[in-house]
This record gives structure tokens, C-alpha cells and sequence, in this order.
């Protein structure tokens, strides 16, 4: 019939529904990012990299009509009568919710659906987790601002510095150069050379009046001469020079190293230190959302301070009194050796119950002022503790003062406390 | 039709000795869609369907799901709600809750209709005779439908709306458009006219139009609101007799779009739009019963006519007739799967029973059905498709024998009483009763509630009363106040809702404030 016309659509996009899908999470934020801070609490850590079920109450994502209320008077018609008779009559059930009205959806449990259920993805989950909330200059180092720079090769110029020359190419244009101009000369000699062989070959006339002599005598005078001219050609000349040519290219920073710093000394509970785990955890997943690579440097401490590996960082136990300064050594150590600050946002988190030997403060004070503050993008520290804050907190509360931008500190009494501590720390500062 | 024409169904028109299958197996490609199509296109000419030319698209889950969640059109503006759909689609999708439509077929000319790649080629064949050939049919010619939309424009009007709507989102911000949107779809059910014929809409019309519409209409919102108040002749409000609107009006968007003071030109337009898609969706709302029904039967059909002609194998009927009948399943009241009267059910009983009336009529249909038992069946089922709503239709041609098989009964529910009444059921006395009842059922104005405008203040603080008229004392449901929050958004001043029963204020809304205290 022709009438029909079949088309395959099945390559078309498939996402159409996608715009609606993100206008949805948009209006039910405020919804979707309680509930992800739910599940940050809720979750064990190594868990919390998956997406998330989130669940809004059915009353607020509705959308109203006019419709009919319960009451009245009313009458329904439905299928499958068995023993009715006209004028039978039924009683209600408890409540006196009308039954009969035949539509609605009942759920397995015989309760309403008063849940709206979705799933949100990892990415979505984490988007929320971070939703509003961003490192303090962590705008990423911009392009003109980046202070380290790749060279790469751009072709040859005639002027450069003398470690830049390129031997083989300045010799090579030499080369060229002294056949260009010498080509011709040291053709013509060897055309007066071949002349000047066939007359002393030749059969010596006997006639003085055409004798050789003075043609032979004027070849060799050309031929000399020639030759002193070609002789005259520089093997080399300044305008043979060639040097190799470099661009500065800026080299975005997209890899960033964070430090976790953590008192183990015998003060520091399992409590403490899990308290502290979450809390670094927050710091990496979000500045994994930001670089492409991040190293974690891990320094525990109690008296001295040790570069260590993750698991014996959170888990093997240590006794002994405290020095914060020890780590915070340590760490300018490290930086110094193999993290350039040209190369590297640098950001340090520390996680202590406030305790530290007295005469050890100041000094931890001067250590971050002087030498760390000025390398690293954002220096936090937590204070894990119920009580009051001790001397290190006095000493980095002076600290803070003179590097508002890149230094923050907060106390976390309880664990539920480390996501808004978390937040506060990291505020999007107002542009 | 002529008489010379083969009478498809009747026994023995074929023997199946002389079977030639389209096709034996199960999988599908797009020659054999082909195939099939036009060998159905074959059959449903025998029985004079006339459709509009199809346009069958192939398409995966995953943009089934997408179609789902825009009320199944191809293009449409963007809203969270349809989001929401989304989301509730592809989870109970994904967890094998529910599985998707088998097609979804558009009211458009040409009338586009799409196949779930999934489906088996019998359930493609099946979907072919119910939407390009069923629904098609139906579209062309019901009489709603032929008088309420125009199959030919709406994509052009979809995609208009959709700019539209994106325009005003980059120069309005993404919140204004979202909360223009979600009031206007509060009141999109009373936003259509429903006894006026629209005028038919054109995208490039619609466009054009745009610029001039823009400064008349503000023209006119001015001139209604320009009088200065004069109070000094006899203007006591309350003896004051004449109203604004000076008749009540039905479409509440419509009256808002025109008259409220304050909207911004883009704010009415943006209501335009959605005051047209819910004229486009009224008919469909009107005959969800006649339309799947006439659709299921003639799936039914055409399927059959196809094995009696010897195309189709007796493995493919089986897989047909496996997923007919549990399109046609009507759970009994008490089953825990029970969610009110299965239309599929209901209007292929109907057409079915209706060729029944008219092949071999009993008594009892001679009685009943005069008219019809004994004619042609092809044309009575015509008529019928043609020239009603779920409505009438029910009222028409709803047969003792289908309330029999059904086994209805209508229970009366009443909140002075203790008990529920059965007040009919499938029995001599109670057939014409049920009949009246299960089409009031049907009726759209009879379940939502009638809203009108009745009264702007114009001279006073410009407030808006719409009146509610509560039928059998039924009162409005919890969203009321929602709801009327969002006309308040449209309309910028007060809005009030009386619900008024035979000349008595039984209850009033407001919107914002609760009514001063009147001592």
C-alpha cells in the first residue's frame, strides 16, 4: 500500500529525558542533599564511592489538582460480583476511608505510597556531597597564573644563546653555503687545471713566438688566484648559526598532593582516629573531583613523626608524649624533595586531640608561618575533642589570622559533626 | 462496501490447506515488518478502517522509557515533573516491576507509532494492528478528535512550545519559566474549553501571530483595568448585580491568560501553550474506553483475518492470543490486582459483543438494540467508533449480556450512612441503572469538579472568586489550598474558592489570606 513509512530510530539519542531528569534533582535539592548527608554518616568508608537511593516524601513532589474529596454521596461500578444482590448492604472498614472508589494504587503493604523513590549515581551522589562547596583558591591555578611551564621544541632560529646551538644543523648550513659560493670557482679551476695539463702535454711547439710558456704561466696565475679566492670562503660564518627554539608553554597544575597529618600518640583513641579518617576521606574524594592526580602523603606523630603507609597511618597504635613540630618537619621535608610547589597544589590536613608539650607550640606556629603556609594552597586542621582547646589551638588561632585565605581550623566533638565541620571549613568563599 | 467484497470471517473463506506464512520465526527485521504491515493494511481495507498514513519508528528501551515520561510525545518543553516520570518509569523498568508499553502511538498526520525493539515479530504484528491500523482509525474518525485537534500540526506546535519555552528560560531564568509552568499544570484539567471548539493551532500561525498578540493583548488587559474607581454613583458592592465575568467561565487558564493584570506578556503565552496541549489531551481523556477498545478489537480482528487467510502460523496466534488476553484481563474486585475497571477490558467486550449483536442477535438484543441487531456489523462498529465519548458510549451500547459477563454491580458509598449499598447488579432490574451509572462514571466533568470563574472584584482589590457546585455533596480534596495557591500565583491578587451547593456557601478557600472575621 505504501501508506507506511518505517523508520529505525534506535540510534537516535536516547538521553531526551536527561534535561528533565536534571531539572528534577535541581528543584529537590534541598531533599536530595539531606539525604546524601544521611549516607555519608550512615556508610563505612571504603562504601562511599556508589550511588545512593534517595527517597522524598510523596506529599511534597506531588502535584496538586482539583479533585474530588472523601465524602458525600457516591456511587462506583466494578467487575466481578459473586454473591451481591441488590440492596445488600456492607460495612465499612475502620477509618471510614471510602473503599469503593476503585482507583489509586495501593501498595504491597496495603499503605499508601507516601515515598518517592529514586537512585542517584556516584557522580550525581558526590556532586551533591560537594554541592556549594569548594577549596579556597582552588580555583584552578589559571593558565597565565602558573608558574610552571613546559618548553617545547619550535623550529630553529638564527639567533639564540651559544648552549642552545645545534652543531649539526649550523655545520650542515655552512656546508651549504661554501658549495653556493665556492661552487662555481672550483669549477672554473678545474677547467683552467684540465687546460693547463693539455699544454705541458702537448708537444712543445718550436716556435718560441707560440710557445706554452705564457699561457701555462697566465693559467697558473688564474689558477692561484681562484684559488686564494675560494680559499677565502669561511668554513663557518656567523650567518650558518642556527639555534634550536623553545616555547614556553604553561603547564596546568592538575595534580595535587595532600598531606594527612595525625597525632597518634597514646591520647588519640580508635575514635579519634576514625573521627579523623572521615574526615581526610572527605578531603581526598573532593580534590579527586578536582585533579587528575593526587598523591596522599601520610606523616603520624606522637614525639617524632613517620612518613607511612595508609593502614598502619589509621590502625597500628602508638604510645608516648606529643610533638607537633616533628611532623610539620617532616612534611616541609618532603615537600622540599618531592613536591614542588610549581608542580603541585599542596594541601595538608591535620587531625590532633589538641594535645601537644608546651614549648612545642610556638614552634609549630613559626614552622607554619615561615616555611609551609607560603607552599601549600590550604592548610585545615580539626581539633577532636569534646573539651576545651589547648595550647596548639591558641597558637593556630594567631596563625590564622595571618593567612585567613589558606589556613582554617575547626573542633569536631562528635563524629556527626565532620560533615558541617567539613562544609565550614570549605565554604565557596564569595568570589 | 460492496457486496462483491470478500466477507472476511466468514467460515470457510479460506482453507488452511492453502496456509503461506508471511514468516515462521520469531525474530523480526524490517522486510518482515514490512511484510506484515502491508498484509494488515490488506485486511484492515476488507474492513473499510480508514487511517492516516503511518509512520512506524523502531525504538529501543530506553527511548520508550523517554517517550513514557513526555505523555509520549516526540518533543515537548522542559519540566521537572516529566523528570519525576522519568525516574519512576526507569526504576520500576529497571527492576522489572512493570514492564513498558508495547507501543505508543501519537494522534498526528502523519500518525507515528513505536515499536519496542525488544518485542517478538508476532507482538510487532500486533502492534501494528492496534496502533497504526486501531488507534490510527480512531484518531481519524471520532468526532472528538476530528473536531478538538488537528493531527497535522501538533508536532509543528510541540516544537514551537519547546523553543518557546527554552527562549524564555535563557532570558527569564530557569526558576520563573519552572513556576509559570507548574501553576499553569495545577489548572491545566480546568484549562480547557469544553463545550466551544477551539480554534485549530498552527505553529508558523502561532509565531506570527506572537508579535501582535503580544501588544493586543496587553491592550486589553489594560482597558479592563484602566477605570478609576467611581463610587459616586449607586455602586454599593454589594446591591451591585453585575458581575466580571458577566457569565461563569470553564476554562480558568483561558480567563487568567486574558484578564489577569499583572502577567508578563511571556506568562500568558507560556499559559497558551499549556491551555492548547490540554485541549489536544481532552479527547483522549474523554474516550481512553472507546479508543483502547476499538484499538484491542481490531488487533482482535485484523490478527484473525490474517490466520484464517493462512499468513500467520499457528505458533504465532498463540503468542498473539497469550498477550490479547492478558491485555484483556479484568481482575474481579477483590483481587489484591485490582485498580478499578480495565478499559481494554471494557471496550473490546463492547465492540466485540456489538458485531455479536448485529451477526446473530438473541431477543434480549432485539429488545435492547432494535437498531442495530442484525445490520452490518463493519458499519455499526463505524458508527459507534465514530460519533461518541466514553461517555454515551457506554450509555449506548453497553449490552446485558458484556454487565453479565463482567459481572457488575454498582455499590453506593454515602457519609450519612454506616453501610455501602449494592444498588444494581447484572440482573434484569438492575441493567439499565448500572448502564447510567457506569457511564456517569466516564464522564470527565463528573469526576473532576466543576470550576468556574464567577466573579472578579474590578473595581474593588481585584480578587478572584471561582465557585466550586459539588455534586451529590461531594466536597473538594485535600490539594484545594495547593492548588489555589498557584492561581494566586497567576492571577497576582487574592483568590477565593466558594464551593456552593444549591445557593449555600458549604465551604470557602483562600488564597493568601484566611477571610477576615466577619462578626
Amino acid at each position: 500500500m505504501g501508506m507506511t513509512h518505517i523508520v529505525d530510530r534506535r540510534l537516535n539519542g536516547k538521553n531526551k529525558s536527561a534535561v528533565n531528569r536534571e531539572r528534577f534533582l535541581r528543584r529537590y535539592r534541598h531533599h536530595i542533599k539531606k539525604a546524601v548527608s544521611d549516607a555519608v554518616h550512615r556508610r563505612s568508608i571504603t562504601d562511599i564511592e556508589r550511588g545512593e537511593s534517595i527517597s522524598i516524601p510523596s506529599r511534597d513532589i506531588d502535584e496538586p489538582v482539583f479533585h474530588h474529596g472523601q465524602g458525600g454521596h457516591r456511587e462506583i461500578v466494578h467487575p466481578g460480583n459473586q454473591e451481591f444482590v441488590t440492596g445488600d448492604r456492607l460495612p465499612k472498614p475502620e477509618g471510614g476511608e471510602g473503599q469503593g472508589q476503585g482507583q489509586g494504587q495501593a501498595s504491597p503493604d496495603g499503605e499508601g505510597m507516601d515515598e518517592f523513590a529514586f537512585q542517584i549515581t556516584q557522580e550525581e551522589f558526590l556532586n551533591f556531597l560537594f554541592d556549594d562547596l569548594e577549596l579556597p583558591n582552588l580555583v584552578r591555578k589559571k593558565l597565565k597564573d602558573t608558574e610552571a611551564f613546559n618548553y617545547v621544541r619550535s623550529g630553529f632560529s638564527t639567533q639564540g644563546v651559544p648552549a642552545k646551538l645545534d652543531v649539526v644543523r649550523s655545520l650542515r648550513g655552512a656546508h651549504a653555503r661554501r658549495l653556493g659560493l665556492g661552487g662555481a670557482r672550483k669549477k672554473k679551476i678545474r677547467e683552467l687545471e684540465a687546460q693547463l695539463a693539455e699544454l705541458k702535454s702537448a708537444t712543445a711547439d718550436l716556435d718560441a713566438a707560440f710557445s706554452h710558456e705564457d699561457q701555462v704561466k697566465a693559467l697558473e696565475d688564474e689558477i692561484a688566484r681562484l684559488k686564494a679566492n675560494v680559499k677565502r670562503i669561511p668554513f663557518i660564518d656567523e650567518i650558518d648559526l642556527r639555534y634550536r627554539q623553545h616555547l614556553k608553554q604553561p603547564k596546568p597544575a592538575t595534580s595535587a598532593v595532600m598531606f594527612c597529618l595525625m597525632d597518634v600518640s597514646g591520647s588519640m583513641t580508635q575514635m579519634h582516629k576514625d573521627t579523623a579518617k572521615r574526615f581526610f576521606i572527605l578531603l581526598y574524594l573532593f580534590l579527586k573531583k578536582n585533579y587528575k592526580k593526587i598523591d596522599v602523603v601520610f606523616i603520624r606523630h606522637h614525639t617524632s613523626a613517620k612518613e607511612v603507609d595508609e593502614e598502619e597511618f589509621f590502625y597500628s597504635r602508638e604510645t608516648g608524649g606529643t610533638i607537633v613540630s616533628s611532623a610539620l618537619k617532616l612534611m616541609h621535608k618532603i615537600i622540599e624533595s618531592r613536591y614542588s610547589p610549581a608542580e603541585w597544589n599542596i594541601y595538608a590536613a591535620q587531625a590532633s586531640d589538641g594535645d601537644n608539650w608546651n614549648d612545642d607550640s610556638p614552634v609549630c606556629g613559626k614552622l607554619l608561618t615561615d616555611s609551609i603556609l607560603p607552599l601549600v594552597q590550604y592548610y585545615a586542621y580539626v581539633e577532636i575533642t569534646p573539651q576545651d582547646h589547648q595550647m596548639l589551638w591558641y597558637e593556630y588561632e594567631r596563625v590564622q589570622e595571618q593567612f585567613p585565605g589558606s589556613f582554617a581550623q575547626q573542633q569536631i566533638a562528635e563524629p556527626s559533626e565532620i560533615y558541617p565541620v567539613f562544609r565550614r571549613l570549605f565554604e565557596r568563599k564569595a568570589a | 462496501m460492496s457486496d462483491a467484497i470478500d466477507r472476511p470471517n466468514a467460515p470457510g473463506s479460506d482453507s488452511p490447506a492453502t496456509r503461506k506464512p508471511v514468516s515462521t520465526g520469531s525474530e523480526w527485521t524490517f522486510e518482515l515488518i514490512r511484510q506484515y504491515d502491508e498484509e494488515i493494511a490488506k485486511c484492515a481495507a476488507e474492513f473499510g478502517l480508514d487511517t492516516y498514513p503511518n509512520q512506524v519508528e523502531v525504538i529501543s528501551a530506553e527511548q520508550m522509557m523517554d517517550a513514557y515520561s513526555s505523555v509520549g510525545m516526540p518533543v515537548g518543553y522542559n519540566h521537572w515533573s516529566f523528570g519525576k516520570q522519568f525516574l519512576s518509569t526507569s526504576k520500576g523498568y529497571q527492576r522489572g516491576q512493570m514492564g513498558l508499553a508495547y507501543e505508543i502511538v501519537i494522534n498526528s498526520n502523519p500518525c507515528i507509532a513505536y515499536l519496542m525493539e525488544e518485542n517478538t515479530l508476532p507482538m510487532q504484528a500486533l502492534v501494528i494492528a492496534h496502533a497504526c491500523y486501531g488507534h490510527n482509525s480512531f484518531f481519524k474518525g471520532n468526532y472528538l478528535f476530528r473536531t478538538w485537534t488537528d493531527a497535522s500540526a501538533i508536532i509543528d506546535y510541540l516544537v514551537f512550545a519547546r523553543h518557546y519555552v527554552s527562549e524564555c528560560e535563557e532570558r527569564h531564568g530557569v526558576d520563573a519559566v519552572e513556576q509559570i509552568l507548574d501553576s499553569c499544570h495545577a489548572l491545566m484539567n480546568h484549562g480547557v474549553d469544553r463545550y466551544k471548539r477551539p480554534a485549530p493551532i498552527s505553529a508558523a500561525k502561532e509565531v506570527l501571530r506572537q508579535a501582535e498578540r503580544e501588544e493586543y493583548l496587553q491592550r486589553r488587559v489594560n482597558d479592563l483595568w484602566r477605570t478609576i474607581p467611581k463610587m459616586d454613583e449607586d455602586e454599593d458592592p454589594i446591591t451591585r448585580k453585575k458581575r466580571y465575568p458577566e457569565e461563569p467561565q470553564e476554562n480558568l487558564l483561558y480567563f487568567i491568560e486574558k484578564n489577569a493584570p499583572l502577567l508578563e506578556t511571556w506568562q500568558r503565552e507560556i499559559i497558551r501553550i499549556v491551555r492548547k496541549l490540554a485541549q489536544y489531551f481532552y479527547p483522549q481523556r474523554q474516550t481512553q474506553v472507546m479508543n483502547e477498545g476499538w484499538a484491542t478489537f481490531w488487533h482482535y480482528t485484523l490478527l484473525n483475518r490474517m490466520y484464517e487467510k493462512g499468513l500467520v502460523t499457528d505458533g504465532f496466534m498463540l503468542e498473539f492470543l497469550q498477550s490479547h488476553t492478558a491485555v484483556v484481563y479484568q481482575p474481579p474486585f477483590n483481587s489484591p490486582w485490582y485498580s478499578g475497571i480495565n478499559p481494554y477490558t471494557l471496550g473490546f467486550s463492547i465492540f466485540t459483543d456489538l458485531r455479536r449483536i448485529c451477526e446473530a442477535p438473541t431477543d434480549e438484543d432485539r429488545e435492547w438494540f432494535p437498531d442495530i441487531a442484525g445490520t452490518d456489523w463493519v458499519k455499526t462498529l463505524h458508527f459507534a467508533m465514530a460519533n461518541f465519548k466514553d461517555e454515551s458510549f457506554i450509555q449506548q451500547f453497553l449490552s446485558p449480556k458484556v454487565m453479565r459477563d463482567l459481572k457488575l454491580f454498582a455499590v453506593e458509598d454515602d457519609d450519612q450512612e454506616d453501610s455501602y449499598k449494592v444498588t444494581a447488579i447484572h440482573d434484569e432490574p438492575g441493567y439499565r441503572e448500572l448502564r447510567e451509572k457506569l457511564a456517569r462514571q466516564y464522564n470527565l466533568s463528573h469526576r473532576e469538579p466543576n470550576i468556574q470563574v464567577w466573579n472578579v472584584d474590578v473595581r474593588g482589590d481585584r480578587s478572584l472568586m471561582l465557585r466550586h457546585v459539588p455534586v451529590n455533596r461531594v466536597p473538594l480534596g485535600k490539594d484545594t489550598e495547593e492548588v489555589l495557591r498557584h492561581a494566586h500565583r497567576l492571577w497576582g491578587f487574592d483568590v477565593h474558592l466558594e464551593s456552593v451547593d444549591e445557593g449555600t456557601v458549604v465551604d470557602e478557600y483562600h488564597c493568601p489570606h484566611p477571610p477576615p472575621l466577619t462578626s
